[in-house]
């Protein structure tokens, strides 16, 4: 049994499982349910001053396939329940659970008072930690809220300050991906003397249009604005954004993983990636909070394998490898082969080289023969290991003799 | 027409659940050059019609399949499937094709229930075609000339069109209501289908070749032939053809008895005995025996396996290395057979001194059909031995602007007599004479 036990900026919880702050986390019941299945964590869904009122219908999911909700998109709000509710509930979770972590998210007007105000309140009852929305989307973004004040670094940098001049418990800050390079508002959380930041919130989206009444989905009485979007479909766009937040300089500081993440080893790459604890919503709206078992159970095995004693270790350990284009190797060269035991002639692999690569796939003339690869033209892009339907199958060989390194970089000394 | 729906009992076929189309859609992998295609004889973009059924497009999937098999529906129900599409699909290294009938069937479904049109008549060519037989070919054939604009007369000697489709499958493999609904999008086309007319009889070859630009022969086979043994006029004695046709037309085949004995091995001797299970069960008589008695060991037989399987679910017998001798008759009905063991090597050669008999009340013959030699007699066109009318492989007979498609056309041994085939021989000689007319113009 590895030590799955982690602290972010502060923060301790048993394992790095947390539920991100949304439906899930809307109340006590809920979180006693997920604490009891075994959540590390709970980001409680955001709370407010004052309550505000949610509209229906609020979600709609993206199947492909087979596959549902590979990705979701939402249209509600922050908490719909008055402040002094959630607080008590938050209270009777803790005196529950005292060894797991309750984050209480927070969102109110752009006044320091206001801030203050929400945060004295909310430290009425033990929590251990905050935070701060500055990243959904929609609706708040219009009162000048969520991703209106993310979407700036002055304002995300100076809301941060007032909170830590209130809070006696580590911040975190939470940003919004709706931006063009997440770097700046993450080192403006830094600045402000945040914590640890938490990404991504959701992406602005709209799930679609119904083909047969031309309405957007989903609609409200006909209606609809643009959500937020997540799920497993969000997940290369979160990785990339923590990585960049973890490899620069400037932001410094611990990382809570979020997008995405359905299963353990989404969790890892996240922790490789520089994710100190990850974050889940779309999973448990799918599954509900038992998946946390098989998480911990998935994390736990991966760690015992390889000898890893804590979880701590691996977190961060690919940031080093993930650099500018100009820095990788242009001499590598690495060509598909194609395991004719394996293959099922299904010939995807022919089409998707022909069609959209490089016409370096042959067909014999008995189609009874798997296809082959002609390894001087293939430029080892992967693309028809990709489409292959059998797992293994193609395999991408490395051919060049792996002794010489020449980058873009020194190619052109004058590129930044 | 009024045709009698006649079930005798569950369809063969099942009907997918909605969740098991969606999920049967989306696995398929929409293979390129596709090994389900190649394995149809008709052609059909099986993985096309897949993904248009994935993406709710069920009018363009309905299409797809119909624009390659004018029989498809019908296809749908009665193909081999393991011996062509899905023992084909890339899935079989797992064992775990793609249901291509089951979905095919849905799509078809949809089209017959939505009363979809999915074709239209090319522009008039003032072209006259001629078809003989609305089965498979010919259905096919006349599908094609009139959608190149030709006018197609179908001659059909049935009351009703669809050939064995509609009178030679059995009811829970395929409902005659499919195979009309087929030939209804046929005469939808502009096709007059005059049925009851058998060329020969009612109409002369000669006038035909007269008054027609061309003619496709497409009469397929004819009765089963008969044993030459005593007792074979006795009553209780079918044809198996007669006997299924009889069934599904809602007809009163009378008493079956305690035992049905069916002779022969093929494809058709297993449909006559498990409609004779289930008509016995309809009878009330749930404890007649039917046992099939086939001149060679099981191995041999010509039926595909998956109809064996199914004669056995269903409760048929089996006795191998067996022939008739003689049928026993008393007060004029079938009382029992009088067997000749065979040639264990499996000549079917009968071995002196075997007799033996067995108690049966009702005989039903399924040894092989007959051909309508007569028929292409009179045409003039080549025939072998057999009866079997020769084409080259553009379905052309030796006699100019003659062509013949389908089970009239089948050698034992070359091209397998199925449904499929046949229409896409139809296919094949439909293009042909099209092509015929536009560039040889008389
Ligand atoms: C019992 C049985 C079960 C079968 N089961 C299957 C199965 O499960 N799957 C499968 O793929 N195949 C099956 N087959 C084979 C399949 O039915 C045939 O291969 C197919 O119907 C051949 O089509 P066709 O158009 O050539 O001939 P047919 O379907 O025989 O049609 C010929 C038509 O020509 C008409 N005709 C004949 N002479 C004249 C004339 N002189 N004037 C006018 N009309 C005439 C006939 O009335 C008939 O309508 C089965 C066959 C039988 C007998
Ligand atoms: C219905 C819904 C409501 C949400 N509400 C909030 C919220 O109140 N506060 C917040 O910070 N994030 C909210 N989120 C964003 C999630 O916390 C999370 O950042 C996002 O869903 C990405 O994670 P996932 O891919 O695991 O779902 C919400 C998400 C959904 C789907
Ligand atoms: S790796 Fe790319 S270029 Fe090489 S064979 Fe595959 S698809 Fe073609
Ligand atoms: S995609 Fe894979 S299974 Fe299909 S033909 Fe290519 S190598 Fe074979
Ligand atoms: S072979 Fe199977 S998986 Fe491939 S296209 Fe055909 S049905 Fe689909």
């Amino acid at each position: 049994m590895a030590d799955l036990s982690i602290d972010l900026g502060g923060i301790r919880s048993p394992n790095p499982f947390w539920l991100a702050s949304a439906p899930p986390t809307n109340s006590g019941y809920q979180v006693m349910r997920a604490f009891a299945a075994g959540w590390g964590g709970a980001v409680w869904k955001t709370l407010a001053l004052e309550p505000i009122v949610n509209v229906t219908s609020r979600f709609a999911g993206q199947n492909i396939g087979s596959y549902r909700m590979a990705g979701m998109n939402n249209i509600e709000l922050i908490t719909d329940r008055p402040l002094d509710e959630n607080l008590r509930e938050i209270a009777e979770c803790k005196a529950a659970y005292p060894d797991r972590a309750i984050i209480v998210s927070l969102m109110t007007e752009c006044t320091r008072e206001s801030w203050h105000e929400l945060v004295r309140r909310c430290e009425t009852v033990p929590v251990d930690g905050f935070e701060l929305n500055f990243g959904c989307p929609h609706g708040m973004s219009e009162r000048g809220q969520g991703a209106a004040v993310g979407q700036d670094p002055e304002l995300v940098e100076l809301i941060t300050r007032w909170v830590k001049e209130a809070a006696h418990v580590p911040v975190i800050v939470k940003l919004t991906p709706n931006i063009t390079d997440i770097r700046y508002t993450a080192r403006a959380a830094a600045k402000g003397g945040a914590d640890a930041i938490s990404l991504i919130n959701t992406l602005n989206s709209l799930m679609g249009v119904d083909l047969d009444t031309w309405l957007p989905i989903p609609h409200v009485d006909g209606k609809s604005s643009h959500g937020g979007f997540c799920g497993p479909s969000v997940k290369p766009i979160a990785l990339n954004m923590v990585g960049a937040c973890a490899k620069d300089a400037q932001v410094g500081i611990p990382i809570s993983g979020i997008g995405g993440i359905a299963d353990w080893r989404d969790a890892v790459e996240f922790m490789l990636m520089g994710s100190t604890s990850v974050q889940v919503c779309t999973a448990v709206m799918h599954h509900g909070f038992r998946i946390v078992a098989d998480m911990i159970d998935g994390l736990n095995n991966y760690l015992d394998a390889r000898g890893i004693a804590s979880v701590r270790e691996i977190v961060g350990k690919t940031v080093p490898r993930f650099v500018d284009w100009n820095d990788l190797n242009l001499d590598y060269k690495v060509v598909a082969r194609i395991d004719p035991e394996s293959c099922i002639r299904c010939n995807k692999c022919y089409i998707a080289c022909e069609d959209a690569a490089h016409q370096c796939i042959d067909r014999p003339a008995d189609p009874r023969l798997a296809p082959v690869v002609d390894e001087e033209h293939c430029v080892g892009c992967n693309l028809c290991q990709m489409v292959c339907p059998v797992v293994d199958c193609i395999e991408m060989v490395r051919v060049d003799a792996g002794d010489t390194v020449h980058t873009w970089r020194e190619k052109l000394p004058s590129v930044p | 027409m009024d045709f009698p729906s006649v079930s005798l009992g569950p369809p063969i076929a099942k009907r997918l659940s909605r969740l098991d189309v969606q999920i049967e859609a989306n696995r398929c992998l929409n293979c390129y050059d596709a090994p389900c295609t190649r394995a149809c004889p008709t052609a059909i973009d099986v993985p096309r019609f897949i993904g248009r059924i994935a993406t709710g497009d069920l009018a363009g999937s309905a299409r797809t399949i119909m624009d390659a098999n004018p029989v498809g529906a019908s296809c749908a129900r009665v193909c081999p499937t393991d011996q062509l599409c899905e023992g084909a699909c890339v899935y079989n290294a797992d064992e775990n094709p793609i249901r291509i009938g089951d979905l095919q069937r849905f799509a078809t479904d949809w089209a017959i229930r939505e009363n979809a049109v999915l074709f239209t008549a090319g522009p008039p060519t003032g072209k006259r075609v001629a078809v003989i037989g609305s089965g498979p070919a010919g259905l096919a054939a006349a599908r094609e000339l009139a959608r190149a604009g030709h006018a197609v007369t179908i001659f059909e000697r049935d009351p009703a069109p669809g050939g064995l489709d509609t009178y030679g499958i059995v009811p829970f493999r395929l409902p005659a209501e499919i195979a009309l609904w087929e030939a209804e999008q046929v005469r939808a086309l502009g096709v007059e289908i005059r049925t009851g007319v058998a060329v020969g009889r009612d109409v002369e070859p000669a006038t035909l070749l007269a008054e027609y630009d061309a003619v496709m022969i497409a009469i397929g086979m004819g009765a089963v032939p008969r044993l030459g043994i005593e007792g074979e006029d006795a009553a209780g004695v079918w044809d198996a053809l007669d006997f299924i046709r009889v069934a599904k037309c809602g007809g009163d085949v009378g008493t079956l008895g305690e035992r049905v004995a069916v002779i022969g091995g093929g494809n058709t001797a297993i449909d006559a005995a498990t409609c004779s299970r289930r008509l016995a069960l309809r009878q009330a008589q749930g404890d007649t025996s039917v046992t099939m008695y086939y001149r060679r060991g099981a191995e041999r037989m010509t039926a595909y396996d998956f109809e064996i399987e199914f004669a056995q679910v269903e409760g048929v017998e089996f006795r191998t290395f067996v022939v008739p001798k003689r049928i026993l008759v008393e007060n004029g009905r079938v009382a029992g057979l009088e067997l000749l063991a065979t040639d264990p090597a499996g000549s079917a050669r009968p071995l002196a001194g075997t007799e033996c008999v067995v108690a049966a009340d009702t005989v039903i013959l399924a040894i092989g059909q007959q051909r309508h030699v007569a028929l292409l007699d009179a045409f003039g066109v080549m025939h072998d031995v057999n009866g079997i009318a020769t084409v080259d492989e553009t379905m052309r007979t030796n006699v100019p602007r003659v062509y013949a498609a389908g089970d009239c056309t089948f050698q034992p041994g070359g091209i397998d007599a199925m449904v499929v085939e046949a229409a896409q021989r139809g296919k094949v000689a439909a293009r042909n004479i099209d092509l015929l007319l536009r560039t040889e113009p008389r």
